[in-house]
C-alpha cells in the first residue's frame, strides 16, 4: 500500500529547500521564483499545482495579452450599445432586443482532438456549452470549424472519423442544433488538426449570470459528475513527489465526455436560474477546480473557504493536487445563499444531479483550501488567476514572406478555351476544400428544438430565439489559413469581413464577434509576429465594422512536427433579424428571376482556391479588404430582406462567383443561364478572374422580376455596384456560362458530392 | 383535448413534441418521468432523445422508470400512445411493440429528410392520412435498424401491422424498409422518424419552398380526431 | 474450433457514462447491495488451427492495436475458452 503524505503549508514552512517539479509541470525557473515571492515560501504541491495549471499558457493568455488589448482598446462608443457582458467572462452577452439577449464563444479543443479525436472533440463541444451554460443562457445551437490534415493521408481517415463522430455523439445527445461550420483539408494541420467549437445561447436580460463569489457567509457548491482523474497527466509527477513510497497510478491526459450527464446538467442549471438559487455561477473546465475557485473569488468579494475533502470522487485514490487539476468534465460550481441550499439541493435531486457544499465565500483576501484537516493552500487568488505572469514575447518579420508574396499566381497562363475553364472549374468543385460536406454534416442533428432557420449548406445558421415575434440570430464562422500565411493583417480580416458577409446575406445584421485563435509556437518570433498582426487587423477591422469582439480563445503551440500551422485566427460573427420569417435563402427556388451581381470583379487570384486546386500553389498577396463596401452591402442586404425584394443571396468567399453560382443551383436544384461579357467589360477583368476571382465585398442575389425597378433602385440609392449576370432556369436543369460552357446539374452534383465519400465512406442516400 | 410528453432524462425533442401539440390544436401536458401519475391526459407521447443517456440499449432503462408502469397499463386499456425515436425504442424495450432497433447498418449517426409511406391509417395517429400517402419527415437517429425474427415479421406483415415503410432509400438497415409500427388495437404507434419536426412551414424539412414539410402535423391532428378507437 | 476470448474494459481511471448510467438503473430495482458497473466487451474469436503462443501473442497484438483503444480503453484478458 502506498500512502499519500500531502503537503501541508506548516510542511511547506519547515522544508523550504525541497526541491520541486516545477519545469515538469511546465513553469520556468523565473515564474517559479515569482511563485515563491509572492508567498514568501515555497509553495505547497497543491499551490504548486494550482499556479502551474492557471499560469499555463492555455489558461492564462501570458504570451498573447498584451496583444488581445487591442479588442477592448479599439472600440467605439458605438460598438459598446448593446454590449452587456463583453471581454473577459466566460463569454460575452449582446442585447438583442426585445428584453432578449444573446452569448456566444467559440474555443479550440486542438491538442486532445489529435491524440484521441473522437472524445478530444467530444469534450470540445461539451466545454464550449457549459461557457454558455454558466451566463444564465440556454444553450439553443452549435457550430464547428475544423481542420485536417490532406484528404489522402493515410492519417486523416482516423482524425476525421472520430473528430466528426465525437462531435456528431455529443452535440446531438445534448439536443443542440448543429447549423453550421466549415471544414478544410490541408497537410499544415496533419499531426495538429483544430477543432473549433462553438455554442450560443439565448437568455432574457434578467436572468444573466456571472462568474462571482459574492456575499462573504454564502455557500460554494460543486455539483454535476463526480471528480475522477481526467487529463491529469501533469499533475501524477507531483503525486509521485508526494508519494511516501512506490508510485502513482499513471492518469491519462485525455478525458472522457457524457454528453447524457451535461444535457441534465443543462436542464438542472437553468432551473436553479429559474428558482434564483444561484448568486454566481462558473463551469469547470481546463484547470478545474483550480480554475473554478481561483476565478470566482477573484472576481467577487475576494476569499474563500473550502475543505477539499467534500469534493465527490469516482476515484478514491486521487491525491489533493490530482484533484485540484483533475480536468473531470459536465462539473459546475455555484455560490449559494445558505438560505437557498435546501431549494438548490431540492432541483440537483430532482436532475439526479450530485451536489456537495465544498466551502464559503470569505472576504480575506485568501483562497484557503483544506485537506485531511490541514491547510494546504492559502494564497491570494488574484495572484494565480489575474495577476499571472505575462510576456512581450519577441517578434521576427518572417525572413520568408517577402519571396512567398513575390511568387504571384500571375504566373500561370489563364484559360484560353470555354472547355478548359470548365475542366478547371469542375477541378475546383471537386477539390477537398470546395467539395460538399454532407458526409460530415449528415451525421449532425439540425431540427433539434424546432427553430432553426438556416443551416449548411446555407453560407450562415439561423436559430429563431423568440416564438411569438420571430426574432432570431444568425452566426457564420470562417478563416483562411492560406489567406494568412500570405499576409496574417490582411488575412484575419479577410476571415472577418467573410464572416461578416455570410451572416448579412442571411438577411441578419451583423453584430458581435468571437475569435478562436490558432498559431504555432509563441517562443517563435516569426509566429509571435503574425499572431501580433492577425490581432492588430481583427481589431482593427471590427473597429472599422463597428461590431466589437465579445471574448474567444487562443490556441498556440500547434505545429506539425516543427512546422508552425498556417495561423488560422477563425472569426465568428452573430447577427440579429427581427424575424426569421424574412431571412434569405441561399439558392433559387423560382424560374426566370434575374441574377444579380453586387459589388466590383478585381483580378485577384493570388492564394485562392483556384489557385490551390488546379495550379497547387500559394504565394502572393490576398485580396483587398473594402470595409465601407462591406458595410454598404450588409445594410443593403438587410434592407432587401425586411422589404421582401430579393429571393435569395449567396455571398462570394472561395471560388469565387462560379462557386457561389454552383451553390445556388445545387440548394435546390434549379439551374441558370449567366453571361460573364459585361462583368469582363466592366470590371476589366478576363473570364478566369471573373469566374473565379475572390474579391471581397460581392453577394450574388436572385430578384423577382415585378420587384426589379425597387431592387435597382434600392442599389443606386446605397451606392452598390449592380450588374444583371443571368437569369434562373428550371427548365434547362443546368448551370450555363454563355459562350463558355455549361454543367448539368446532375453533373454539378456528382462532381461535388464525391470527394469526400471516396475518402470516408458512402453517404446514406447519397 | 389534453395530449400528454414524458421528459425523462435525457429526453431532447419533448418540447417540439409539446409544440406540435400546440400546432394541431390540443393542450400540450408536460409529463416526468418520476411520476406515477398521467395526470387524467387523453393520449401520450414519448418523444425522442437519448434518455438514461441511451448506454445500455436504446430506450432500455426509460422502459423501466416509474411512469412506464402507467404507460403501459394505460395502453394496454386503449389510450392513444405515439413513440417517435428513442420513444420507439421504448416501446420496444417495454413490449408494446414487437422487433427491436439496432445500430444502423453504415455504423454512423444519420440525419435525412426521409421519404416514408403510410402503410396504415387505421390508427390513433395516422387516421387523417390516406392510406398510401408518400410523406417526408426528418430522420436522425444512430440506432434505427428495425429487426425482428422471421415469424414475428411475417405476423406484422400480416396482421397489416406496418405503419410507415421507408421510400426510395432505407437509411439504415431496417428489415422490410420498416420505418413504423402499429399494436394490433391501433392505440399505439411507434416510429423512427420525427414528425414533430414537420409541423411549422419555415422550420421543417425542403419542400415545394425552403424548409416548408409540414407532413408530420397529420399525426398530431390525428389523435385530436380520433374515430379509431371511438368506433 | 478453439476459440479465443478478449475483454476489453474502459480504464479504471476514465469515466464509463454507460456504466455509471446503467448502476444508477439496477440501483432503482435493489436495496443499495449494487454499488457501480462498468461496461466492457467481449470478443470471441474463432480460429481454424490450433492455439500456439505465437498465435495468441498476434491476439494480443489485435487485441492491443485494433480491438481497444489504449488510450482509454485497457485489455484485461486474452484467454482460450473451454
Amino acid at each position: 500500500m502506498t500512502e499519500h503524505v500531502p503537503d501541508t503549508v506548516d510542511n511547506a514552512i519547515a522544508t523550504p529547500d525541497k526541491h520541486q517539479p516545477y519545469e515538469l509541470l511546465g513553469l520556468k525557473a523565473d515564474e517559479y521564483a515569482q511563485i515563491r515571492e509572492i508567498l514568501g515560501r515555497r509553495p505547497t504541491s497543491g499551490e504548486l499545482a494550482m499556479y502551474s495549471v492557471m499560469w499555463s499558457e492555455h489558461c492564462s493568455y501570458k504570451s498573447s495579452k498584451v496583444h488581445l488589448r487591442q479588442f477592448g482598446q479599439k472600440v467605439s462608443e458605438d460598438m459598446k450599445k448593446h454590449l452587456m457582458v463583453g471581454m473577459g467572462e466566460n463569454a460575452g452577452v449582446v442585447d438583442i432586443g426585445e428584453g432578449w439577449a444573446v452569448t456566444f464563444k467559440i474555443e479550440s479543443h486542438n491538442h486532445p482532438s489529435y491524440i484521441e479525436p473522437f472524445q478530444g472533440a467530444a469534450t470540445g463541444v461539451g466545454g464550449i456549452v457549459r461557457d454558455i451554460i454558466s451566463m444564465g443562457a440556454r444553450p439553443v445551437a452549435v457550430m464547428d470549424a475544423l481542420r485536417f490534415g490532406a484528404i489522402d493521408h493515410e492519417d486523416t481517415h482516423r482524425v476525421v472519423n472520430g473528430v466528426v463522430s465525437g462531435i456528431s455523439f455529443y452535440g446531438n445527445c445534448l439536443g443542440l442544433p448543429n447549423i453550421g461550420g466549415e471544414t478544410w483539408f490541408d497537410s499544415v494541420y496533419q499531426a495538429n488538426p483544430l477543432v473549433n467549437a462553438l455554442a450560443v445561447g439565448a437568455l432574457r436580460h434578467e436572468d444573466l449570470h456571472l462568474a462571482n463569489a459574492k456575499g462573504v457567509g454564502n455557500l460554494v457548491v460543486l455539483f454535476g459528475a463526480r471528480t475522477g482523474g481526467d487529463g491529469i497527466g501533469g499533475a501524477s509527477i507531483l503525486a509521485s513527489d508526494t508519494f511516501a513510497e512506490g508510485g502513482p497510478t499513471k492518469r491519462p491526459a485525455v478525458q472522457v465526455g457524457d454528453p447524457f450527464a451535461e444535457k441534465v446538467l443543462i436542464e438542472c442549471c437553468l432551473e436553479l436560474f429559474q428558482g434564483d438559487c444561484v448568486e454566481g455561477i462558473q463551469d469547470l473546465g481546463a484547470a478545474g477546480i483550480s480554475c473554478a475557485t481561483s476565478e470566482l473569488a477573484s472576481n467577487g468579494d475576494g476569499g474563500m473557504h473550502i475543505t477539499l475533502d467534500n469534493v465527490l470522487l469516482r476515484d478514491p485514490t486521487l491525491t489533493a493536487e490530482e484533484i485540484l487539476m483533475s480536468e473531470s468534465q459536465e462539473r459546475m460550481m455555484a455560490i449559494v445563499r445558505p438560505e437557498k441550499l435546501e431549494a438548490f439541493l431540492a432541483v440537483t435531486t430532482k436532475w439526479d444531479v450530485e451536489a456537495s457544499v465544498l466551502g464559503e465565500v470569505t472576504n480575506t483576501g485568501r483562497l484557503i483550501i483544506e485537506w485531511q484537516g490541514e491547510t494546504i493552500v492559502n494564497v491570494d487568488p488574484r495572484t494565480v488567476a489575474v495577476d499571472g505572469p505575462v510576456y512581450n514575447r519577441p517578434m521576427e518579420y518572417p525572413s520568408w514572406i517577402d519571396a512567398l508574396q513575390a511568387d504571384s499566381a500571375a504566373k500561370f497562363a489563364r484559360a484560353q478555351t470555354g472547355t478548359e475553364l470548365r475542366d478547371q472549374f469542375l477541378a475546383l468543385l471537386g477539390s477537398p476544400n470546395e467539395a460538399d460536406t454532407d458526409w460530415i454534416t449528415n451525421q449532425y442533428d439540425y431540427y433539434v428544438m424546432g427553430n432553426t432557420a438556416l443551416h449548411t449548406p446555407d453560407g450562415a445558421g439561423m436559430i429563431r430565439i423568440d416564438e411569438e415575434s420571430g426574432l432570431g440570430v444568425a452566426l457564420a464562422t470562417d478563416a483562411n489559413g492560406r489567406y494568412c500565411q500570405l499576409d496574417p493583417y490582411v488575412g484575419a480580416q479577410l476571415a472577418l469581413v467573410e464572416s461578416y458577409r455570410n451572416v448579412a446575406t442571411s438577411g441578419a445584421t451583423p453584430m458581435a464577434v468571437s475569435d478562436c485563435l490558432n498559431f504555432g509556437s509563441p517562443e517563435n518570433p516569426e509566429v509571435m509576429w503574425q499572431f501580433a498582426r492577425a490581432v492588430e487587423g481583427l481589431a482593427d477591422g471590427c473597429l472599422e465594422l463597428g461590431i466589437p469582439v465579445t471574448g474567444g480563445n487562443v490556441s498556440f503551440y500547434n505545429q506539425t512536427g516543427d512546422v508552425p500551422i498556417h495561423p488560422t485566427p477563425v472569426v465568428a460573427v452573430m447577427g440579429s433579424i427581427d424575424n426569421v420569417a424574412r431571412r434569405l435563402p441561399s439558392g433559387w427556388q423560382d424560374e426566370g428571376e434575374n441574377i444579380y451581381l453586387l459589388g466590383v470583379t478585381r483580378d485577384e487570384l493570388d492564394g485562392s482556391s483556384w489557385a490551390g486546386a488546379v495550379h497547387n500553389h500559394l504565394g502572393g498577396k490576398p485580396p483587398v479588404v473594402d470595409f465601407p463596401a462591406e458595410k454598404a452591402l450588409a445594410g443593403l442586404l438587410a434592407a432587401a430582406a425586411h422589404e421582401g425584394i430579393v429571393t435569395s443571396a449567396i455571398d462570394l468567399g472561395t471560388g469565387g462567383l462560379i462557386k457561389a453560382l454552383t451553390d445556388g443551383v445545387l440548394r435546390f436544384g434549379v439551374g441558370a443561364r449567366v453571361w460573364i461579357d459585361e462583368l469582363q467589360q466592366r470590371d476589366g477583368v478576363d473570364a478566369t478572374a471573373a469566374l473565379f476571382s475572390e474579391t471581397t465585398a460581392r453577394v450574388i442575389v436572385s430578384v423577382d422580376r415585378t420587384d426589379d425597378v425597387r431592387f435597382r433602385g434600392l442599389c443606386e440609392g446605397r451606392n452598390v455596384p449592380v450588374l444583371r449576370i443571368g437569369v434562373t432556369d428550371t427548365g434547362s436543369a443546368s448551370l450555363e456560362v454563355q459562350g463558355q460552357f455549361e454543367v448539368s446539374v446532375e453533373q454539378l452534383a456528382a462532381v461535388h458530392r464525391a470527394t469526400l465519400p471516396a475518402h470516408f465512406g458512402p453517404v446514406v442516400g447519397g | 383535448m389534453r395530449v400528454g410528453v414524458i421528459t425523462f432524462p435525457g429526453s431532447l425533442d419533448d418540447r417540439d413534441a409539446l409544440r406540435a401539440v400546440r400546432l394541431a390544436g390540443g393542450e400540450p401536458v408536460s409529463l416526468w418521468h418520476d411520476d406515477h401519475d398521467l395526470q387524467g391526459v387523453d393520449a401520450l407521447i414519448i418523444p425522442g432523445g437519448f434518455s438514461y443517456g441511451d448506454y445500455l440499449r436504446c430506450g432500455a432503462i426509460a422502459a423501466h422508470s416509474p411512469i412506464m408502469r402507467e404507460v403501459i397499463d394505460a395502453a394496454n386499456k386503449g389510450l392513444p400512445v405515439l413513440g417517435i425515436c428513442n420513444g420507439f425504442q421504448v416501446l420496444v424495450e417495454a413490449h408494446l411493440l414487437d422487433g427491436g432497433l439496432i445500430r444502423n447498418d453504415h455504423g454512423t449517426f444519420i440525419r435525412r429528410d426521409q421519404k416514408l409511406r403510410v402503410e396504415n391509417v387505421d390508427t390513433a395517429w395516422t387516421n387523417t392520412y390516406e392510406l398510401g400517402q408518400e410523406i417526408t419527415i426528418p430522420l436522425k437517429n444512430g440506432e434505427g435498424g428495425f429487426i425482428a425474427d422471421d415469424e414475428t415479421l411475417k405476423r406484422l406483415e400480416g396482421e397489416g401491422l406496418v405503419t410507415f415503410r421507408y421510400l426510395d432509400v432505407n437509411p439504415n438497415g431496417s428489415l422490410n424498409d420498416i420505418a413504423g409500427l402499429r399494436n394490433a388495437r391501433g392505440n399505439v404507434v411507434g416510429l423512427m422518424p420525427h414528425p414533430e419536426h414537420a409541423v411549422e412551414a419555415g422550420f421543417g424539412p425542403d419542400a415545394d419552398r425552403m424548409q416548408s414539410g409540414t407532413d408530420g402535423l397529420a399525426m398530431f391532428v390525428s389523435v385530436l380526431t380520433d374515430t379509431v378507437l371511438s368506433k | 474450433m478453439p476459440t479465443v476470448i478478449v475483454e476489453v474494459m474502459p480504464k479504471e481511471v476514465l469515466l464509463d457514462p454507460a456504466g455509471k448510467a446503467t448502476a444508477r438503473a439496477l440501483q432503482r430495482f435493489g436495496d443499495g447491495e449494487i454499488t457501480d458497473v462498468r461496461i466492457g466487451k467481449r470478443f470471441e474469436i474463432t480460429l481454424n488451427t490450433d492455439v500456439t503462443p505465437e498465435l495468441l501473442e498476434h491476439i494480443g497484438e489485435l487485441a492491443r492495436d485494433v480491438l481497444s483503444n489504449q488510450v482509454i480503453e485497457d485489455v484485461t484478458s486474452i484467454h482460450v475458452a473451454d
